[in-house]
């Protein structure tokens, strides 16, 4: 009623061209204004600082009146800093809980896609970690693989291990910070897998069982293909997350762990710039983040459009 | 569909449970601990139920004057930035989906892409500009920024508005309906039920946030709760005082949990909506 009623007057607006064309000079004003806080939201809040961070890679810019320009020193220096190259190297070894945490989500979101009792109960549970503030997540763990009252070794004190002090040790640093990651982010993954698997038209199975597909065949040519996107969403987004991983790290090892075990980037450029001032050095450090960030999701796309699972 | 055997499922059951055992028991054991005396913190075997339960640990949290301020600048920063952010974000949306106006695609292309940006490689700056202007040390550079909406939320409605017909909107143009009036009459009615749901996600992720207040505030009384908790347990460690440390996350992840088990449902579907979508 509605609709052919509103039919029947665009056709009467639209006999003058003029009066519409007046129309629509009115809809642009009203559209741009809408717009408009976003936009100078990203061009004041996020554009413009990193534009200037940028610009302040190539200067000894200390955080004050000081910016002299003095070209590529501060990337020289990069190439040079022992930390720089232990804290990126940590950065990426802490990543080692992506895959993990994707395998395990999918398993887990096949294993509540079935009938099982409790299942919602389940997916309730296993995303309280995802809800939880990441600074309280970071303490109760710090406080977990404390070396002899932790709740983690007297886990292991059950089946007879004795266990480690997690956090003070250069070969369990990484591991422990990578089992919380994992236990953090396990429900999120989990649930986005779950969606995508139960949208997975059914036909597909029925057509593939009467073709006699084992399920194991079912799930390596149906399903896992099926769910792609959502595993290229997932790499994209924790790789993007984890490059920037910080907060675990300040409050469980606030000295950067043993021998900077557990150092990430953004952490040390945190001290270079708010602890030392050190704001051209560490914006060049920003720069190399942003770079990263970018070429490994660029290639992430690629990747993901060669490979793309077509029906047909 | 799979054939599912009971067999399986048993066995599957029993796998799920024992995950689901290791996701909830930090938890549980934080508000246990929460419960405690400072010395059976220490008790071998461990007490999963303390003897005594006691309310020590919260009495004594609740005297920490920091702990107040830190609810309160929590509040203030959360509700500011999620009730105009989300007003500025619906609008924007409504504009995109439905309005016409040239290259606004490559506009919202623009802003989507400003996702990609890691917040590290902007910070500097930002705390540079900030400073200059005297807001450092204020609540206002973890307001303001957010006041202009969230191109994660305008995304979302966006995508929503797509299933709401256009004619419905031209109608209402020919009425001559003006266009605030249209925003408030038609759209607000329709996607009020994502607005809501991207609200609370917004409210629980703002709440949560550490890094931006941890680096814009500085006195203890003007600290929010995240940055609060994290300097109690640096100053409590030291003195192994769990049983307050704890407390002090329970009532840290308090507000979030019971929003997520009030708005489970919807919290749940919206998420699980992004993936498919994203």
């Amino acid at each position: 009623m509605i609709e052919s009623q509103a039919s029947k007057l665009k056709k009467r607006s639209s006999v003058t061209l003029k009066r519409k064309s007046k129309l629509y000079k009115n809809e642009h004003r009203f559209a741009l204004l809408f717009i408009l806080p976003p936009v100078i939201g990203f061009l004041l809040f996020a554009l413009t600082p990193l534009l200037i961070s940028f610009y302040a890679s190539f200067t000894n810019w200390n955080g004050l009146r000081q910016m002299n320009f003095v070209g590529l020193e501060n990337y020289r220096r990069l190439l040079s800093d022992s930390y720089f190259w232990t804290t990126l190297g940590n950065t990426f070894y802490l990543m080692i809980g992506i895959p993990i945490g994707l395998t395990l989500s999918f398993l887990l979101a096949l294993a509540l896609n079935r009938r099982i009792v409790g299942r919602n109960t389940f997916r309730v549970i296993y995303y309280i970690p995802v809800v939880s503030s990441l600074a309280a997540i970071s303490i109760l763990w710090q406080w977990a693989y404390n070396g002899d009252f932790g709740l983690v070794n007297q886990a292991l004190a059950y089946i007879g291990i004795d266990g480690p002090n997690w956090l003070q040790n250069t070969a369990t640093i990484k591991p422990a910070i990578i089992i919380m990651t994992v236990w953090k982010g396990l429900g999120y993954s989990m649930l986005l897998y779950l969606a995508a698997i139960q949208s997975v038209p059914r036909t597909f199975y029925e057509a593939a069982e009467l073709d006699g597909a084992s399920p194991l065949q079912r799930l390596t040519y149906i399903t896992w293909p099926m769910v792609r996107p959502v595993t290229f969403f997932l790499i994209v987004t924790n790789i993007i997350g984890g490059a920037q991983m910080f907060t675990e790290i300040n409050i469980m090892t606030p000295t950067g762990g043993p021998m900077y075990s557990s150092a990430t980037l953004v952490w040390y450029l945190w001290q270079q710039a708010f602890n030392y001032w050190r704001m051209g050095y560490a914006s060049a450090m920003s720069v190399v983040l942003g770079i990263l960030i970018f070429i490994i999701t660029a290639l992430q796309f690629h990747m993901n459009k060669k490979s793309s699972y077509k029906l047909d | 569909m799979k054939r599912e055997t009971k067999l399986g499922n048993i066995i599957i059951f029993i796998i799920v449970l024992f995950g689901s055992v290791i996701m909830i028991a930090p938890l549980l054991w934080m508000v246990s601990t929460a419960f405690k005396e400072r010395s059976s913190v220490f008790a071998l075997p461990p007490e999963w139920i303390p003897d005594p339960i006691t309310l020590e640990p919260f009495r004594r949290l609740l005297e920490i004057d920091t702990l107040w301020s830190g609810i309160r600048n929590s509040l203030i920063v959360s509700f500011s930035v999620t009730i105009i952010g989300s007003f500025t974000s619906s609008l924007a949306a409504f504009s995109f989906a439905k309005l016409k106006l040239p290259y606004k695609d490559l506009v919202f292309l623009l802003l989507l892409g400003g996702i990609m940006i890691p917040y590290p490689s902007i910070m500097i700056p930002q705390f540079a500009i900030f400073s200059m202007i005297g807001w450092v040390d204020t609540l206002r550079p973890l307001i303001v920024p957010g006041l202009f909406g969230n191109i994660v939320m305008i995304f979302f409605l966006k995508q929503y508005l797509s299933n709401i017909p256009d004619s419905i909107v031209e109608a209402a143009k020919i009425d001559g309906a003006g266009y605030f009036q249209m925003f408030y009459r038609l759209i607000v009615p329709a996607i009020k039920p994502a607005i809501a749901a991207q609200f609370i996600l917004w409210f629980m992720a703002s709440w949560n946030d550490y890094l931006a207040p941890l680096l814009y505030l500085r006195s203890p009384e003007r600290l929010t709760l995240q940055v609060v908790i994290a300097n109690l347990n640096a100053t409590y460690a030291i003195q192994t005082d769990y049983p307050l440390i704890m407390a002090a996350s329970v009532v840290s992840l308090l507000p979030v949990l019971l929003i997520f088990i009030v708005f489970q449902k919807q919290i749940i579907e919206n998420v699980a909506l992004s993936g498919v979508k994203g």
